[in-house]
Order: structure tokens, then C-alpha cells, then sequence
């Protein structure tokens, strides 16, 4: 099939940016969305031009690097993807592609279609971790956890850190990457120590960093390429009113303890 | 070159404790003095990352990703090892042990084997402490099924994102240290060159891949941890950027490069369907737990909907030939079969190159939801790539590059030959031998990082004193003017092929003559080709833009060019080691049966090749292997 694609092109953080147009001629049904820019970058650079620049990685829908709009939807039109993982017999012959880097203020675009989603890592060091270190650590099945407990984490767990919850919210928050994280560790034991100070301090760098509050609008749980659902926000909540005011923060920014 | 594996004397089974209990240690107050470069995040180079931080070192760690959590080791799925025997089905360190060497066909260290079996059982403590869901029964105890190679189940597994929530265990306590100041993170950051200076690693040179910008890094030792080579055959399951430019750098600055033709193809993963094709996806090899493998038994039947072909005209070829491990057979061993079947015109799909992967009898017996619950994630990816259901019919599955046992030559401190530089995980050639088993890369990569190089890595600084060095000394400028003038020759050519269109060439020489089954002829035309491929790059490549910005061609074509060289080196090595074993698989050496024939006499070695210059031949030096306690054997999986 042949397509018109509209992509976003931006030289770096400082530059401005425009759609511009690309034909993308005989693309196979059975191609990835990102096997088709694949082909149409090695025609521009055998026309001497600037290949479109996107992040991608694993391609097979677990690394959490690729990140797109496509035609206003994060990962594109098919529920539970990733880009790498759509496919092109999801499009039809002749259909205008419109694709976009993450739309968010906390992350600046770098170039073309690449962001900087370094704000995930951020709020993750504020707290997204069990403190324990290497060695000495109990046998493994000396704590049992319920099935279903373990079940729960998983599915918590199971976020790629992506960025799409935070793109496809009109207020830019990323509640659903933030609870993902605090559900999976406070719903086990081993991260049931800490889990008050974890849910204060993973918001407090999440509103840091210029992500918006969630307006409870559900827009994350229908990008989320891992349908990590929204009840997990309102696990987030619980766990955020349970720790109090945040003046229950015992410990300063860099100290190394943080048992709470 | 002699190469001293310093495996520590006595009984096999006292070695790890013996070192530990007579290895040197760096007070606590002089650690934060040292200095330690890890280069990727994995599991092995994650996990050490963390753990060093933790220990008081000072660590710079970094990562071509964005972020440390994308390392590729987050796309493993079926699980990891462990000797628990939790199952009471006869485990034991020996016997995950023993099944290694084995699997490995007796072409791994004895010791560094020992080793990994021992430390397996406080991996999966460790990972459980960090918060890593591993799948639970009822009861609230770690639940483990079984994986190829093996007949006791001792794989643990988080459904099929095993890999995933390991990384992300290292990770979070990277993270951890990375807000404690203890690790000084780089990502978007490549790997340039390794810096050398009076026979020690001392530090790298690195480009910075948002601005181009290439400085330098010193530090007291330099660890490798970036993982293997597959995609030296362009198609692989591997990610698009994993790459042997750190290990093959850090091979021409004199490190020995290890049993490089030691590569291992998966038997399932999803078949090629066009020259588009980017890379190929792998269906978890627990799959094998309860599907069964089969093709027409006539090529006649070739054609037809898998589901109208009777029971009587199926070929449930694995089992057949392989009654005590039937579908779990060993890799090497299913994937060798899965040509053979489609080289017979029995292959399935469109060329012919599949063969099927069936459920309808485990859904039949288990019921579907069971099924759903065990490998859900793994038929919705195979329907979102294929267009068709697994759960319907049989699914289609073909070898495919996964995994690649040769690396770096290491000692038993995880050292190269350059003292100052450690190498883990895939990046090493030392645990897996000529093939590895299921769910023992994720093993070796957290041994290496949690429980092995916090010990031989301290035993080193004991020895040496921590010295900051400058990197203004001329060493590290030398290396950075190198590498500057590399990049603008590329830059400069303006040629008419991509590095992508060399690259798939590449593989297509690679697959071709280096892959399941390798001759002499077919070895020395791999050569022949490589070299002809790698003048067609220098001369007619074009990569466009600068190296002022952000520029993922230019990466692409620095990462190609390594490959090209180092194709060659792979083909070398296959080509003088004449016998089959594992993964490496000569045609002219096979029994009467079509099994690998091994050559203990002349072959029970590794082979590490050593650097000579850019126009001579390396050199191939040899370290025997002996053996103690797994005395070699025909392996035998009937």
C-alpha cells in the first residue's frame, strides 16, 4: 500500500518544529509501523536527507522505548500496543499518517519523534525501589505472599515506563506510571515497609518534574500498551492519604536512609 | 600469551568458598577512594552497578539507552535457574551444575560453572528481598516449572516478563544509589574505545549521542557488561541496538576475544515473513512446556490448514527421536531438527521454513483458561505479528538467532588479560560453553553483578592503590582523536548505500554460511565475502548529517563497521575448530546419526583470539580445559 505520512520535525531542544510530508510507497501489511519509517528513511537518506529520528529499541513491545502519536493516539490506533508492535495491516491504501513526538512538558522533545522521558527515571530514585542491599537477604520463600497479592503486583509491575499515560492525559500526568510503581511494592511485604514515605516522595518529584494532576479522565488506561488500569490511581490515592501530610518526610533529599 | 585461569586449588565443590575465605579486602573507608566504570545496565552490568555503589565505590555507569531500565535484558521472558529444589524432585548445586556442563557440551570452566550453580540459590533470595513478583502458588510459595535442557523444575518466572522484573530489581537499586550519589549515571551514552595505559584498563572514551560531544572517563578498573553479538547476523531476536563494538574495542586495545563462534539459535521464535524484516520476535521457550512440535509427515500435506491434517500424518519429530526429553530437548538440539524437517520439504508457512508449535493437546488436557494464565502475553504478541491465533490452531515457530556464548576471555575473577578490565554477562565467554540452556543467561548475568564481582573486584583493589587520573593524559587523547577522525571518514564518504543495506548483507553472508551448519568451503566464502562487504562499506557508504547533534545513522554505521570486522573473526574461529559441539555445528564432523561430533582430543579447549594489527592475522591462543568431576561424555538426550 502507499501512504502519506506527516511527521514532526525538530532539529533539537532549542529549535522549532513543523509537520512535514513524506510518501511512503509499497508498504507490506505484515510490516511493523516501525519497519514502514524504517523504509522510508533509507529513501530519504539515499536522497542525501535527514532519516526521521524516533527511539526504538527491542521492537517487540517490552523495552518501552519507542514513543509516538499516531493520528493524535499514543502508540496509535490499536488497544494494548506498542508502536513496534502495530502493525500496518491496521492501515488502508492511500491513508494520511499523522505522527507526533509525546506530548508533555516534562518531556522536551530532543529530536523529531525523540523525547526526554528522563523525569520516569527521577521519580523512580525518589523512591520506586525496595532499600535492601546485595547479600544476607532471608530465603525466598520465607515470607510467603498470597497468590493474589503477587498476582496484583504483577500486574502493576508489568509497566514498561513508556511515557504513553502521561502523553495521552490533557493535563500531562503520569498518576498511572507513579502507581503502577507504589502498587507493585506496597501490596508485597518486602516493600510494605516503606510504602508511606515512598507513595509522598514519588509524587512530590512527579508534581517536580511538571507532570499535572490526574483529572480522572481514563485517557491513560486506554493508551497504556500494558493495560495497567486506572484502579491502581486509586490504590495511589489510598496509599498517598495513608502517609499523611508530606511533612511526615523524615528524610532530606540525599541522605541514605529511608526506612519509614 | 599464557592465559591463567587462577581457578583456586582443591575440591570442586570448596573452590567459591575457599577464594571467599582467602580473598583480600579493601577497608570500608578506603573504598569511596576507588573508582569503577561500568559500561551498560542490564542484569550483569545493573546489578553490579548497584552492588558496588552499595558497597562504597564510586560508580559511573553508563548506556547507549535513554534509560538504564531498557536494557535488552528486559526482553528475556521464560525465567531463571535456580538449584532451590523447592519442588523436591532431586535438584541440587551438583546437578544444575552437572546439567551446564552437559548442556554446554563440555566446552565451559568447570570451576566459574561451580560457581554459577551455587550462587543461583541467593539470586532468587536477593530478587524476592528487592520486591521482584515472581509467580506464587496458593500456599504463597515460589512457584517453578520446568525448561529445556533440564528434568526438574527449577526455573522461577514472573509469567513471561521474567526478564523484565529482574532488570527492574537491578534497576530500582541502581536507582536507589543513583539518588544516594553513589552512581553517577550516563545514558544516551556510547561506548568508544577502551583506554589503555601501561598494560591496565584505565578508562573508556565515549560519545554523548544527544550532542556528539566524545570525552573520556578514568577510574581504577573498567567493567563490560553490553551483552552479545547476534546481531553480527542483522536478523536476531536481539535488540536493534545491541552491539559488539565495546567488546570488539576493547579487543583491538589487546583483551582476548573467546570462542566467538560459539552462537546459539533459538528454536522458537516467530518465522521470517519478508526482506522488510528489522528482527525477529522469540516465543518463550517455557512454550516447549506444553506444546508439541510437529510437522506433516508428508509434503504432501504441506498446504493444507494445520488443523485438518489427522494424528497419524503428524511427525511429532522431538518426541520421536528424543523420548526422555521429547519437546524440552536442548536447543541446539531442537533447532538443528527443525532444519532438518524443513531442509526434508516438510517446513510449514510461507518459504517453507516453520515447523508447528502445538497447544490443542495441553488446552484439551489443562483446559484454556490454565493455558491463558501461563502464556497469555506470548499468544497475543504471536497473533499481533502473524495475524493468527495460537490458541485456534498450531502456532509457526523457526530458529532464530537468541544468544551468543563466546566473549571476552575472563579468568576466574571475571578478568580479561588486561588486568583493570572485568567482564559479565553475555559480554564474557566463561559459563555457557558451546551452547547454553534455558534460563541461564538471566542466572549468569545477577551472578556476575550481585554475588561475584563485588568479591573479585575487591580482591583486585586490594592489590593496586586508587590514583585519579587525568584524562588530559595523552593516552586518552590519542583515543579520542582516533575515534574523532573514524567518525568523520564515515561521515565524509557520501556513498550510495545505507549502513542498514551493508548491514543486512551481512547477515544474509552470516546465515548463510556461519549459521546452523557450517562447512570448510562455506566458512572461507563467509571470509572471502566479509572482506569484499567491508571495502564496499569504506568506499560507498553514505551516512548523512553531522556529528554535532543527534544522529542515529552515524551510530548505526560506527556499530556496522565493528560488525564487519568482527564477522570475519567469528568465521575464523569456526573455520580451526574442527568437530562439532553445541551451537557450533560443522558438517564434516557429525555421527551416523546427524548428532554433533565432538573432538576432546584436539578441541577440549577455548579459544582465545588475540589482536595482531589491522592487516595481520590474530593469533589463536589456547587454554585447556580440565576436568575434575564432569568427565566428558557423549551427550546423549534420548
Amino acid at each position: 500500500m502507499n501512504l502519506t505520512l506527516h511527521v514532526w520535525r525538530q532539529k533539537d531542544a532549542k529549535s522549532s518544529g513543523k509537520l512535514e510530508t513524506y510518501p511512503a510507497r509499497n508498504i507490506s501489511g505484515d510490516m511493523s509501523f516501525l519497519e514502514m519509517l524504517d523504509v522510508v528513511n533509507e529513501d530519504l537518506i539515499k536522497q542525501n536527507k535527514d532519516p526521521i529520528h524516533f527511539d526504538h529499541d527491542c521492537r517487540e513491545g517490552i523495552c518501552g522505548s519507542c514513543s509516538m502519536m499516531i493520528n493524535g493516539m499514543a502508540h496509535g490506533p490499536e488497544r494494548a500496543t506498542t508502536a513496534c508492535q502495530l502493525h500496518m495491516r491496521k492501515f488502508h491504501d492511500g491513508e494520511h499518517i499523522h505522527i507526533e513526538p509525546w506530548r508533555a512538558k516534562a518531556f522536551p522533545v530532543l529530536r523529531d519523534l525523540i523525547v526526554d522521558r528522563s523525569a520516569f527515571d527521577r521519580i523512580i530514585q525518589a523512591g520506586g525501589y525496595v532499600s535492601v542491599n546485595t547479600g544476607g537477604t532471608p530465603d525466598g520463600n520465607a515470607i510467603p505472599v498470597p497468590k493474589e497479592n503477587a498476582d496484583t503486583a504483577m500486574d502493576a509491575a508489568t509497566c514498561i515506563g513508556c511515557g504513553a499515560c502521561a502523553a495521552a492525559c490533557k493535563n500531562a500526568s503520569a498518576m498511572l506510571f507513579v502507581a503502577a510503581k507504589v502498587t507493585h511494592l506496597s501490596v508485597l511485604p518486602q516493600g510494605s515497609a516503606e510504602r508511606r514515605e515512598r507513595a509522598l516522595r514519588m509524587i512530590q518529584q512527579h508534581d517536580a518534574e511538571g507532570f499535572g494532576h490526574c483529572t480522572n479522565q481514563y485517557e491513560c488506561e486506554a493508551a497504556c500498551p500494558k493495560e495497567i488500569g486506572v484502579k491502581f490511581i486509586a490504590k495511589l490515592n489510598r496509599e498517598y492519604i495513608r502517609a499523611g501530610a508530606s511533612s511526615l518526610v523524615r528524610r532530606e533529599s540525599g541522605a541514605g536512609d529511608n526506612a519509614g | 600469551m599464557q592465559l591463567e585461569s587462577h581457578i583456586p586449588s582443591g575440591p570442586l565443590a570448596g573452590k567459591w568458598t575457599k577464594y571467599k575465605a582467602d580473598q583480600k579486602l579493601v577497608n570500608p573507608a578506603n573504598k569511596r577512594k576507588y573508582s569503577v566504570i561500568v559500561v551498560g545496565t542490564g542484569l550483569a552490568g545493573g546489578a553490579a552497578a548497584a552492588t558496588l555503589a552499595e558497597l562504597g565505590y564510586n560508580v559511573d555507569s553508563f548506556c547507549y539507552q535513554d534509560s538504564p531500565r531498557r536494557a535488552h535484558s528486559i526482553a528475556a521472558q521464560g525465567g531463571i535457574n535456580a538449584a532451590k529444589n523447592y519442588q523436591n524432585d532431586g535438584d541440587s548445586i551438583y546437578r544444575l551444575f552437572y546439567d551446564t556442563i552437559k548442556g554446554g557440551d563440555y566446552r565451559a570452566r568447570e570451576a566459574n560453572v561451580h560457581r554459577l550453580a551455587e550462587v543461583s540459590v541467593n539470586i532468587i533470595d536477593q530478587c524476592v528481598a528487592q520486591g521482584v513478583p515472581f509467580a506464587r502458588e496458593y500456599g504463597g510459595l515460589l512457584a517453578n516449572r520446568s525448561f529445556g535442557g533440564a528434568q526438574v523444575s527449577r526455573t522461577f518466572y514472573c509469567r513471561g516478563q521474567t526478564g523484565q522484573q529482574l532488570l527492574l530489581g537491578a534497576y530500582q537499586a541502581l536507582s536507589r544509589q543513583i539518588y544516594n550519589g553513589k552512581v553517577k549515571m550516563h545514558p544516551r551514552t556510547e561506548f568508544l574505545d577502551l583506554v589503555v595505559i601501561d598494560g591496565r584498563a584505565r578508562g573508556i572514551v565515549v560519545r554523548d549521542m544527544t550532542t556528539g560531544k566524545i570525552e573520556s572517563y578514568s577510574a581504577d578498573a573498567v567493567l563490560l557488561a553490553t551483552g552479545g553479538y547476534c546481531n553480527t547476523y542483522f536478523l536476531s531476536t536481539n535488540a536493534a541496538g545491541c552491539n559488539v563494538s565495546a567488546t570488539y574495542r576493547a579487543y583491538k586495545r589487546g583483551a582476548t576475544f573467546a570462542n566467538p563462534c560459539y552462537t546459539q539459535i533459538h528454536p522458537t521464535c516467530i518465522p521470517v515473513s519478508g526482506e522488510h524484516q528489522s528482527k525477529l520476535t522469540l516465543m518463550s521457550e517455557s512454550l516447549r512446556n506444553d506444546g508439541r512440535v510437529w510437522v506433516p509427515k508428508n509434503a504432501s500435506d504441506i498446504g493444507k490448514h494445520p488443523n485438518s491434517i489427522s494424528e497419524s500424518d503428524r511427525d511429532y519429530y522431538l518426541e520421536r527421536i528424543y523420548p526422555s526429553y521429547g519437546n524440552l530437548a536442548p536447543r541446539d538440539i531442537a533447532s538443528r531438527q527443525s532444519k532438518k524437517a524443513c531442509d526434508d520439504g516438510r517446513g510449514v508457512g510461507p518459504g517453507g521454513r516453520g515447523v508447528y508449535l502445538d497447544f490443542a493437546a495441553a488446552i484439551k488436557r489443562d483446559g484454556l483458561s490454565k493455558i491463558q494464565e501461563k502464556y497469555g502475553n506470548l499468544f497475543d504478541m504471536y497473533e499481533r505479528i502473524t495475524g493468527e491465533s495460537g490458541y485456534k490452531q498450531p502456532m509457526r515457530i523457526y530458529p532464530a538467532l537468541h544468544y551468543t556464548m563466546g566473549g571476552l576471555w575472563v579468568d576466574y575473577n571475571l578478568m580479561s588479560n588486561l588486568p583493570g578490565l572485568f567482564v559479565l554477562g553475555e559480554a564474557n565467554f566463561s559459563d555457557h560453553g558451546a551452547n547454553r540452556l534455558g534460563a541461564s543467561a538471566l542466572m549468569q548475568g545477577l551472578a556476575d553483578g550481585y554475588f561475584i564481582i563485588p568479591y573479585t573486584l575487591s580482591n583486585y583493589f586490594a592489590g593496586v592503590k586508587p590514583e585519579k587520573l587525568s584524562t588530559d593524559h595523552a593516552e586518552f587523547k590519542r583515543c579520542e582523536e582516533e575515534q574523532k577522525q573514524k567518525i568523520q571518514k564515515m561521515l565524509s564518504i557520501k556513498g550510495k548505500k545505507t549502513a542498514i543495506d551493508i548491514h543486512r548483507e551481512l547477515g544474509h553472508i552470516m546465515w548463510d554460511n556461519v549459521g546452523m551448519a557450517r562447512t570448510k568451503e562455506s566458512l572461507n566464502r563467509a571470509i572471502d565475502k566479509i572482506r569484499n562487504l567491508r571495502e564496499e562499506f569504506w568506499s560507498s557508504v553514505n551516512v548523512p548529517g553531522t556529528n554535532d547533534d543527534l544522529n542515529q545513522a552515524l551510530e548505526r554505521a560506527g556499530r556496522v563497521a565493528d560488525f564487519l570486522e568482527f564477522g570475519e573473526l567469528l568465521a575464523k574461529d569456526a573455520l580451526t575448530r574442527e568437530e562439532s559441539c553445541g551451537g557450533h555445528f560443522r558438517e564434516e564432523y557429525q555421527d551416523s546419526e546427524g548428532e554433533a561430533k565432538r573432538d576432546d582430543e584436539h578441541f577440549c579447549h577455548v579459544a582465545a583470539w588475540e589482536y595482531a594489527g589491522p592487516d595481520k592475522e590474530p593469533v589463536r591462543n589456547v587454554e585447556p580445559l580440565n576436568w575434575e568431576v564432569a568427565h566428558p561424555s557423549k551427550r546423549s538426550y534420548k
